[in-house]
């Protein structure tokens, strides 16, 4: 059993790792599912997040703010609201005037607004790394190796990001079941016309979508801020594409297989640059990805669909 | 969720009051915005933790700024113009004309714009040149916005057949221009060496160009006429890349051997990749090749044996003459390119020869494209972009179609990325990154999705602009992703769209350009 | 690859198509239920049935974009080898065995033109004479008599559907009525052994669907190949059919005649229900 505790300990950063993929990835298969396009752009309005939850945390230090908590509290709330902006602002702008043009006019406007955020952030914050210290540090240690060689630790930042994810996948659950936006979500996904004919609003309904899927975006660049600490104007790029391969693993359109999908790459990748090699973890997730597509197009938890001719 | 505001009743809103609402909720929207990412710039100094500077002023501006504009704009769609004329006229010449200045580094600028006195403001809005000129151009859209506004007044309200008409007398008057301009841009490519304009860094931009111009056209088999968004083409013209950079360092094999060679194993790489894939739905396929060229570039990355990892491969023969080289001292006995025509050496004739050689490879590309697509495949891709169940029923074989598609675009690429080798004389896998994939993309869809002459147009717009205004350095790379959104923004179906059908009964005519279902 | 099959023991004489014991689920869902007909050269045969009855799903079977659940689908035409189409590729059948179709919402090639699509539908025949588009790009005139002997077919089948004038203009900008002609008329021009045709007179007026029993009965006469219509239009099928099938929730239920047809209580029944309400 000695190879137990290094692999949990890898099972548990795979996770922490996963659910950041997977709240990002909510973003991606929400704006799919209703208006079935990949939002290139949404990997920045996260890298925006982290940046506005760093800013947060620089300024609770200046007001002297230093009770733990309301400092996580703060940077959440304030991130959330500010890229929620932000994911407003890019539907209206880039992908708002194109309804109804070639599809890949949108996707095109996509990929300018990523460019321009990422130059955007790297003109007004600099080209460089922002290390930050972590405030949330120490965990609990589960298990020794029985040589005492290894122990596994699962971190409080761990336990946050894992215990705030299963949270809002909760919340966001109810949200689109129970409430009459998120009714109106699902009547647009299923038919924008018809849904506009029966009184709700398009527009709307679809700008909600940018705003809370810039909104968890926030949540996941706060959670990386703290846990990882070294937030950069390309960090967006990586992350997105990954985000967007567990929404498509996961089966794009399905909130839960996009959690699942997260899980699954994050774990993925964990374990494979724990037993195999690092510089090839990337590989090692696109692969997946390509296997998925191939065996099962429509990914884990995407209903098949019956071609109508 | 209903739209309560459809009950507002039948009052007529007052313009102003309307106007104003728009600007109160800009200008919240702005200040969220900027509160934290341009109102506190971090920064991280050696040996200190983070701190940051405010730049409040910069808030409030664009705070100011944004909201006047939204603000006249909103007043143009109540027929009250003039002030979004006059508005729009002022910030333009307050902001463009000054930061314009600036941006050159025009001393006028310094004079009278900067004040140095601290406790003087200075007469700018922004501190940057480039920003206000930024702002400046936005000024200028509002302006736009007033001048049209008045002249749709006269024009009317536009009916379906009107937009019909006009969207054909558009695809009329693009595939005119193209006939015009495509024979002139040839015309203008080839002679220019030998204008006094052709100097060395002209030319050197030029190639670059002209590379984008080929890796767009190679790019237009697969997107434009085939309807498959590939979004790893970089990948293909890595692998030509490094191909090259193989046959020719480790095989002695000079250019011109190798360029058959690299767009076989190209367009190898092409057909391995798109046999599983090509059965996936439009947007699947983009993230699986989007996911193919990552992989592609970390291989390139950490194989360090093969590829030289992160420092890539250099000592690349350079280009020769078919065989002769450029070279002030040939070894005895051998020519040289100078000592073949009777010319004084010269570093430039091997510029000048790439030029060409880029210019011949761009046209074959273009060439092949255009025959293709009136052969029995060409109509097929066709056909498949616009209805591949249709093409089914048909029996046609839409994965064999699909394939000679990717396989013929990745070829081009490959041949692209052998001349990319042998001008650089070294390769990394820092050339070939997402972004790379993304801007050829691009260039494709600016340019109006199967026209060879807007390729170019979009290719020059989007590469040689860029090197051309190189004092805009930091900004460079923001002005592109702003550019690409508004031109997609101003003509989605891009600059030249128009489709001229490969076969016709009654002689020449376009058709507008294809909006169903282009990539599904 | 599994087109040419070893010869299946097919009904002889004029048979074409013989479908047998066909059965498609889709989940829990039966759609056809062990539905066998056979359907024979010059001739129409006609497939009725209430909305739901699995007519399109039946065509879909036997133009490949369904693999049937169970049952044999054979084709016999004619100094060719018989095909089973249910284990051909969905492409094939409409390469190798020769079985066109249309569709019940129009499927053209809308940015094309007219033209164009007659040409697409002759693909793999100028394939083969392009020499895979080798020797096409060589310019050979092999190629270059392919070519116009192509056109040449669509122009005719332009004048037969009245297209000729509006042979430049995307197909897609058509009235409804030209482009149900247009469809018919590309699925001819792949030169098939048996057309299927789905819904062929759906939204066209009294006089268009006139000129389509026409068309219909002239292609049966002229060309001696099946047609297999799916309608809904009790007038067209009852005036052109040679031999009508009819299906109720997935099943045959009547198989014969206009006239024997026209009179079967079954039949009646699935269309007007039940006389027991009241």
């Amino acid at each position: 059993m000695d190879w137990f505790p290094y692999f949990l300990q890898q099972l548990i950063n795979g996770l922490t790792l996963g659910s950041i993929y997977g709240l990002i990835a909510i973003g991606y298969t929400m704006v799919y599912g209703i208006i079935g396009m990949v939002n290139f752009a949404h990997g920045d309005v996260y890298m925006i997040g982290a940046f506005q939850a760093m800013i947060v945390f620089l300024l609770c230090g200046t007001l002297g703010i230093s009770w733990v908590p309301l400092q996580l509290l703060l940077m959440l709330v304030v991130s959330m609201v500010l890229t929620a902006a932000y994911g407003w602002t890019v539907e209206r702008i880039a992908y708002r005037p194109l309804r109804g043009a070639p599809r890949l006019a949108p996707l095109i406007t996509a990929i300018g607004m990523s460019i321009f955020l990422q130059n955007y952030v790297q003109l007004v914050q600099g080209p460089r790394p922002k290390p930050i210290e972590s405030i949330i540090s120490g965990g609990v240690s589960l298990m020794t190796r029985s040589d005492g060689s290894f122990t596994v630790q699962l971190g409080w930042m761990q336990i946050i990001i894992i215990i705030a994810t299963v949270v809002l996948m909760a919340g966001f659950t109810l949200l689109i079941t129970r409430t009459s936006l998120g009714r109106a979500q699902r009547a647009c996904e299923q038919d924008m016309k018809m849904a506009s004919l029966l009184g709700v609003n398009v527009d709307r309904t679809i700008s909600m979508t940018f705003v809370m899927g810039a909104g968890l975006a926030a949540i996941a660049g706060t959670m990386v801020t703290l846990y990882y600490g070294n937030n950069d104007f390309y960090m967006g790029f990586l992350a997105g594409i990954k985000a967007f391969t567990a929404a498509v693993l996961g089966g794009i359109g399905s909130l839960p297989g996009a959690m699942l999908g997260g899980v699954l790459l994050g774990v993925i990748e964990a374990l494979w640059s724990a037993y195999f090699s690092a510089e090839y973890k990337d590989v090692a997730a696109f692969g997946v990805l390509v296997l998925v597509l191939i065996f099962r197009p429509t990914g884990l938890l995407g209903r098949p669909e019956v071609e109508k001719v | 969720m209903t739209d309560m505001t459809l009950s507002a009743g039948p009052k007529a809103p007052s313009p102003l009051v309307e106007a104003a609402k728009d600007a109160v909720f800009a200008a919240i929207l702005v200040f969220l915005l900027s509160w934290l990412m341009i109102g506190y710039q971090t920064q991280v100094l050696q040996g200190q933790p983070m701190s940051y500077v405010t730049r409040y002023s910069d808030v409030l501006w664009a705070v100011f700024l944004i909201p006047a504009g939204r603000f006249l704009m909103t007043l143009t769609r109540f027929d009250r113009t003039l002030p979004a004329v006059i508005g729009g006229a002022l910030g333009f010449i307050y902001l463009f004309i000054p930061g314009v200045l600036g941006v050159l580094e025009v001393p006028v600028y310094g004079e009278f714009f900067v004040t140095v006195d601290p406790l003087q403001p200075d007469i700018l809005p922004f501190e940057q040149p480039m920003v206000n000129v930024i702002f400046g151009i936005g000024a200028f859209f509002v302006l736009a916005a007033g001048l049209r506004a008045r002249r749709k007044k006269t024009v009317g309200a536009q009916t379906l057949e009107v937009r019909e008409a006009a969207e054909a007398r558009q695809a009329r008057i693009s595939k005119n221009l193209s006939s015009i301009l495509g024979p002139l841009l040839i015309a203008v490519a080839l002679i220019i060496p030998f204008t006094p304009w052709g100097d060395r860094k002209l030319v050197d931009t030029l190639i670059l160009v002209m590379t984008y111009v080929m890796l767009g056209w190679g790019l237009n088999i697969v997107v434009g006429l085939a309807g498959l968004l590939d979004l790893g083409y970089v990948a293909f013209y890595a692998v030509g890349a490094y191909t090259y950079a193989k046959l020719s360092i480790d095989l002695g094999l000079d250019f011109w051997a190798s360029l058959p060679i690299a767009g076989a194993i190209a367009a190898t790489f092409g057909v391995a990749l798109g046999f599983p894939v090509l059965r996936l739905r439009g947007d699947y396929l983009a993230i699986v090749t989007l996911g193919f060229g990552e992989i592609i570039r970390i291989i390139l990355i950490n194989w360090q044996i093969f590829t030289g990892g992160p420092n890539g491969l250099g000592n690349i023969a350079k280009i020769d003459f078919f065989g002769i080289p450029f070279e002030r001292n040939p070894k005895e006995g051998e020519l040289a390119f100078h000592t073949l025509f009777g010319l004084d050496f010269s570093p430039v004739h091997r510029i000048y020869f790439l030029y060409y050689v880029i210019i011949a490879l761009a046209l074959v590309t273009n060439f092949v494209t255009i025959r293709l697509r009136r052969m029995p495949i060409g109509r097929a891709w066709e056909a498949l972009r616009e209805d591949e169940t249709a093409c089914r029923a048909l029996g046609i074989n839409p994965t064999n179609t699909k394939l000679t598609a990717f396989a013929l675009g990745a070829m081009f690429a490959g041949f692209a990325g052998s001349f990319f080798a042998t001008r650089q004389g070294f390769v990394s896998p820092e050339s070939f990154t997402f972004i790379e994939s993304a801007v050829i993309l691009a260039i494709v869809v600016l340019g109006g999705m199967g026209s060879q002459v807007g390729v170019a147009l979009a290719a020059i717009l989007l590469i040689g602009l860029p090197e051309v205004l190189r004092e805009l350095s930091l900004y460079r790379m923001l002005v592109f992703g702003g550019v690409m959104v508004l031109i997609m923004l101003l003509r989605p179906k891009g600059l030249l769209s128009f489709r001229v059908p490969t076969i016709q009964l009654h002689g020449k005519k376009a058709l507008p350009p294809t909006t169903a279902g282009a990539v599904k | 690859m599994s087109a040419p099959m070893n010869a299946p023991a097919i009904a002889t004489g004029d048979t074409l198509l013989e479908v047998e014991r066909l059965t498609m689920r889709f989940g829990g869902l039966v759609a056809i239920n062990d539905v066998s007909f056979s359907a024979k050269k010059r001739q129409i045969t006609g497939v009725i049935g209430p909305n739901g009855a699995g007519k399109t799903t039946l065509f879909n079977c036997i133009t490949g974009f369904y693999k049937p659940t169970v049952g044999r689908i054979a084709l016999q035409a004619e100094g060719r080898d018989p095909f089973l189409l249910e284990r051909m590729d969905g492409f094939r059948i409409g390469q190798r065995a020769k079985v066109a179709r249309t569709f019940q919402n129009i499927r053209l090639f809308p940015g094309m033109s007219v033209l164009e699509n007659l040409m697409v539908a002759q693909h793999n025949k100028l394939m083969h004479a392009s020499g895979w588009t080798v020797l096409g790009l060589l310019g050979l005139p092999s190629f270059r008599h392919a070519e116009a002997a192509a056109k040449e077919m669509a122009v005719r089948w332009l004048e037969r559907v009245k297209l000729t004038r509006v042979a430049d203009e995307p197909a897609g900008s058509l009235p409804y009525g030209d482009q149900r002609r247009l469809e018919i008329a590309r699925a001819m021009c792949t030169e098939p052994v048996l057309l299927c045709l789905d819904e062929p007179a759906a939204g066209l007026n009294p006089k268009e669907s006139g000129e389509l029993n026409a068309l219909l009965l002239s292609i049966r006469d002229e060309f001696g190949i099946g047609l297999l219509l799916i309608e809904h239009d009790m007038s067209v099928v009852m005036g052109i059919s040679d031999h009508i099938v009819v299906l109720d929730y997935g099943s045959k239920i009547a198989d014969g005649t206009p006239a024997e047809i026209r009179n079967d209580p079954a039949v009646i029944r699935a269309y007007l229900g039940e006389e027991d309400t009241e």
